[in-house]
């Protein structure tokens, strides 16, 4: 089992090939999108004149600058919020073991369970009566509000494994609970926070239904839903949108590989508690 | 925690309170229509088809998801040399936008794209098809579309588990003169009750809300083939501005969402206290 054998070489021709097969809309999306309008051949022949008309257009015309920036500032934003809310109320949650510290636990269970799609449409009157619709700021309230129960749970279930030694020590030095917290306890909570920030920013990034409905019609707009716009303008001219989808994939993929070990760990870490 | 009860809970609440009235989302004038809404809905074909479909959908989803997952996660924990490069190719796909891809893959299985031009291109003429058009495959073009996207992210998590089991456990069973196929059987599958646990939650939850997906490559259709209940909402309510209905399905979909989750929480939890 532990040597390289020609099965094992067998079966890392076979996976490959599955990763080759997995692989190909992606060629099919890079190859039409440097590809002409005026080409109309298969979709599986390599485009021999690539050109980057594509790319400049669509980046005109779809807003694309301004809806990443939207975007960005909507997930960095709400992800700072819901790190910051969750660590804080999961420490006295985590720790504190009277009878409201499990009532309030048993409400963020509730928020769990909860499908959004019962709170949107009165939460969409109440953004309108505050005037926030059409504005990134009603994403950040609402992705701060959403998001907090299950990092938080994250967080509690990390923290019931952590032992209260270091704290202890700490009280006995004289750190306040504040000072307890910030130096001594949050530091220890680093592998979860990654994992809370991945989860978070990408739910957060690729989320669509929230700002169809809530940006709808405004000029805020974020990835999804100007690239959602952007193929109800222009149906047929799939070179221009698969230039578009390529550019929205672009920044996803850049921060996917350069951290590819902390998010796939991410991933999988959070998800055992 | 007021901010959680602002955007989630006391929303919620209303929400349960609007699927009994027969408010149009912007008349304040609205009556109590009891459970109207819920009768209606049993009469409704569309209502009833979008309840199975939405079954239909996760319970195919998990299954196809995981098993999918679980073979890539076998394959990919050996010796082979790509392993990891496999490991961050086949995950790349789950933290692309799903809208995304689902307008990508709209193209790609349109009648003149991609997939039939491949099918067509190594000779199989025969198997290529209206993808999305069909109302019979429409559905498993969606269910296919997701597995694709989100295959390596069962992968990943099974992975995870794998990786936790102690080596020894292999020994012991080398030694016992154990094949593959029992040693998979009876050491690997329920050492990965956890992972499974899991797995089968995210996949059947996310199964069950899906809506980006089914948006943009059918928009519900062709007719009603493909709506789900979370597409269904969306028409009723912003469409068709029938917004006490809409959330009288929300609230089915709530209700769908618990019994899933809960009763598949404790049988698996019992399996997994079984397993160990």
């Amino acid at each position: 089992m532990n040597r390289y054998t020609r099965r094992t070489f067998g079966l890392e021709l076979v996976m490959i090939g599955i990763a080759l097969v997995v692989a190909f809309p992606v060629y099919v999306l890079v190859n039409l999108a440097v590809r002409p309008p005026s080409d109309t051949s298969s979709p599986l022949r390599p485009t021999l004149a690539p050109t980057l008309d594509n790319f400049t257009q669509a980046w005109q015309q779809g807003a694309l600058g301004g809806a990443l920036s939207n975007s960005a500032l909507v997930t960095v934003v709400s992800v700072l919020i819901v790190v910051a809310i969750s660590s804080l109320a999961a420490y006295p949650l985590a720790r504190v073991t009277a009878r409201w510290s499990r009532g309030v636990f048993l409400l963020i269970m509730l928020g769990l369970m909860l499908p959004f799609q019962l709170a949107a449409l009165p939460l969409y009157q109440t953004m309108r009566d505050l005037g926030l619709l059409g504005s990134a700021w009603a994403l950040v309230l609402f992705y701060s509000g959403l998001q907090v129960p299950f990092t938080t749970f994250l967080y509690i279930g990390f923290l019931r494994a952590l032992p209260r030694d270091f704290e202890d020590a700490a009280s006995i030095d004289g750190c306040t609970s504040w000072e307890c917290f910030r130096h001594v306890v949050f530091p220890m909570l680093k592998p979860i926070t990654v994992t809370a920030i991945v989860l978070n920013a990408v739910s957060i990034w690729n989320d669509f239904f929230t700002p169809l409905l809530y940006l709808s019609g405004s000029t805020q707009q974020t990835v999804p839903v100007a690239i959602s716009g952007f193929v109800g303008q222009y149906v047929s001219d799939w070179n221009l949108i698969f230039a578009a989808l390529l550019i929205s994939m672009i920044p996803i993929l850049i921060v996917y590989f350069a951290l590819q070990r902390s998010i796939i760990n991410g991933f999988a870490g959070g998800l055992k508690g | 925690m007021v901010l959680f009860a602002f955007v989630v809970l006391v929303p919620s609440a209303r929400g349960v309170y609007y699927a009994f009235t027969d408010w149009d989302g912007l008349d304040p004038s609205f009556s109590f229509v009891g459970l109207d809404n819920f009768v209606e809905m049993t009469r409704d074909p569309d209502a009833r088809q979008a309840i199975w479909h939405t079954l239909l959908i996760a319970v195919s989803i998990t299954i196809i998801q995981n098993g999918f997952g679980l073979a890539l996660a076998l394959g990919v924990n050996t010796m082979i040399k790509s392993r990891n490069l496999l490991r961050v190719f086949l995950f790349a796909p789950a933290v692309i936008t799903p809208i995304v891809t689902a307008y990508l893959w709209r193209n790609l299985l349109a009648p003149d794209g991609a997939v039939n031009s491949l099918l067509g291109a190594v000779g199989l003429d025969s198997w290529q098809q209206n993808w999305l058009g069909d109302p019979d495959l429409a559905l498993w073009s969606i269910v296919g579309v997701i597995v694709w996207q989100f295959g390596g992210y069962s992968m990943v998590i099974f992975l995870a588990g794998m990786q936790s089991i102690p080596k020894d456990i292999y020994d012991a069973a080398a030694i016992d003169g154990t094949g593959p196929v029992r040693r998979f059987w009876s050491v690997t599958r329920p050492l990965l009750a956890p992972a499974f646990t899991i797995n089968l939650m995210l996949s059947i939850i996310g199964g069950i809300k899906l809506f980006d997906q089914v948006y943009a490559l059918t928009g519900g259709g062709p007719g009603h083939a493909t709506d789900t209940l979370s597409t269904l909402i969306y028409k009723d309510a912003f469409t068709l501005g029938e917004f006490g209905y809409s959330i009288a399905l929300a609230v089915v979909l709530t209700v769908v969402v618990a019994v899933a989750s809960t009763s598949q929480y404790f049988v698996l939890a019992r399996n997994e206290r079984a397993a160990s």
